[in-house]
């Protein structure tokens, strides 16, 4: 096996008013992985998310990238190595253009002239949305700014893409586009959603995170066909959705 | 909740005024808006040569005067004052159209309302020939220090976010029979924009996480 991208090791947290969010997370993912992150509503997603670029530093446990430990000297390599899409895309699209706001990544870790433009528009290019470039973000379709956020984040080069609820308030066919956009990236994706369809079909493996633990890690159909861990943990899939009826899956 | 392309005070158009650089058009303001300040309110006469000179350059913009007009609103709340002045001032009365009003207070009040239209209109026409990025790329060229450029990019950036934000807090506060506009229903109106306040500042703190995640360290790149 390949040295993992990410790897999360007992990784615990409490928030400075005491609640206790993370209780000893251990998460590997290897190069080139789509790993979908379920849980319910409060697991902890959220806040090991924050830990993987050292927004938030872990009280016990450690955290690596690409065999680099996420500490503050470190910080700046950290955060070009791990790509965070955040939810709301008008709290990563913050500028007056497209281009600027794809730009604002790279710039920061040094790119000028020439090749951050070309790093801008390719980055643009993945997710189809090029011709965009000199338009003001707030003047874009929800899922035109979803996918433009995930421009801004491609645009740094990270070895690893991790994404907060990708498909939440899109429609079914942005949502769609989106997906398509996901399968084209060769990159290592760590996904997290609630969205279980969305996740068995664009992640091989899924990872269970409950209470600030992880309950569960396995491929993701039998994730989501082990009714017994599913009930447990508050997961539920879509009325009339069931994994087994599904012949193939799309890629 | 859709404002178009463009800004609200902006009028799209290709006259000298409009192309002209942006830190010119704003030295001209606060040099002109300075001017209308330090003329003695008693020189009547001087005030019709700056709305001359101010007529002068909006006929050169071209910038329908009506389209102007209609955003003096924003000047209410002054003019109202300037009304009030002549009525609660102290000193020596007059009587004009058989009302006695002090006749220090409208002096005052015409002082103020027409200095402060005068801004206003000069204010209006640089926002109606010039793109908000571009007054903030003059402010640059300026020399206006870096943070506060900063922060009225993002104020005019988010601005857009917020009240379409307030608009929907609205429009919940109606479906549920509530009237904002009644000044009964005030009370609930300053909790929401207190609500909102908070959800800005939430906003705010999202916003710093996710430019911290792209490695920013206090300075946009330009």
């Amino acid at each position: 096996m390949s040295a993992p991208t990410l790897d999360v090791r007992g990784l615990a947290y409490a928030y400075p008013d005491g609640h206790q969010a993370l209780h000893g997370v251990d998460l590997h993912v290897h190069p080139g992985e789509r790993v979908a992150l379920l849980g319910p509503n409060g697991a902890g997603k959220t806040t090991l998310v924050l830990h993987l670029n050292g927004i938030l530093a872990a009280g016990a446990g450690e955290v690596f990238v690409s065999g680099m430990s996420v500490t503050k000297e470190n910080l700046q390599e950290i955060r070009r190595r791990v790509g965070i899409v955040f939810q709301d895309p008008d709290d990563q699209l913050f500028l007056g253009t497209v281009r600027q706001d794809v730009a604002f990544g790279p710039a920061n870790h040094g790119l000028k002239g020439e090749a951050l433009q070309r790093r801008v528009m390719d980055a643009l290019d993945r997710v189809g949305m090029a011709d965009f470039a000199d338009r003001p973000p707030h003047h874009l379709s929800f899922g035109q700014r979803r996918r433009v956020a995930v421009a801004t984040v491609l645009a740094m080069e990270p070895e690893i893409l991790v994404l907060d609820e990708p498909s939440s308030n899109l429609d079914p066919a942005s949502r769609r586009e989106l997906a398509d956009i996901m399968r084209s990236l060769d990159v290592t994706v760590l996904m997290v959603t609630h969205d279980l369809p969305y996740a068995l079909e664009l992640c091989p493996r899924s990872v269970v995170l409950a209470d600030g633990i992880v309950v569960a890690d396995g491929a993701t159909y039998d994730v989501l066909t082990d009714d017994a861990l599913m009930r447990a943990h508050r997961l539920e899939l879509p009325f009339g959705f069931d994994p087994r009826t599904i012949g193939s899956l799309p890629g | 909740m859709g404002a178009g392309h463009g800004h609200r005070l902006h009028f799209p158009g290709h006259s000298p005024i409009h192309r002209a650089e942006p830190q010119h058009k704003i030295l001209v303001l606060v040099g002109f808006v300075l001017l209308v300040v330090a003329t003695p309110r008693e020189w009547f006469a001087a005030y019709l040569v700056h709305l001359a000179l101010l007529g002068v350059v909006v006929a050169i913009s071209r910038v329908p005067v009506g389209y102007l007009l209609k955003r003096l609103v924003v000047e209410i709340p002054f003019v109202v004052f300037a009304l009030l002045m002549p009525f609660i001032a102290l000193g020596p009365r007059i009587d004009v159209l058989g009302i006695s009003v002090s006749e220090a207070g409208l002096l005052a009040g015409w002082g103020l309302l027409v200095k402060g239209t005068l801004g206003v209109l000069a204010s209006l026409t640089l926002a109606a020939t010039t793109e908000p990025a571009d007054v903030l790329r003059g402010l640059e060229r300026l020399r206006m220090p870096d943070l506060i450029v900063q922060i009225m990019g993002f104020m005019i950036r988010y601005l857009d976010v917020v009240s379409a934000e307030l608009g929907r807090m609205m429009t919940a506060m109606r479906s549920r029979g509530c009237d904002p506009r009644r000044p009964r229903h005030w009370p609930v109106l300053g909790k929401t924009l207190g609500a909102l306040f908070i959800r800005s500042y939430e906003r705010g703190e999202r916003i710093h996480l996710a430019m911290l995640s792209r490695g920013y360290t206090g300075k946009l790149p330009s």
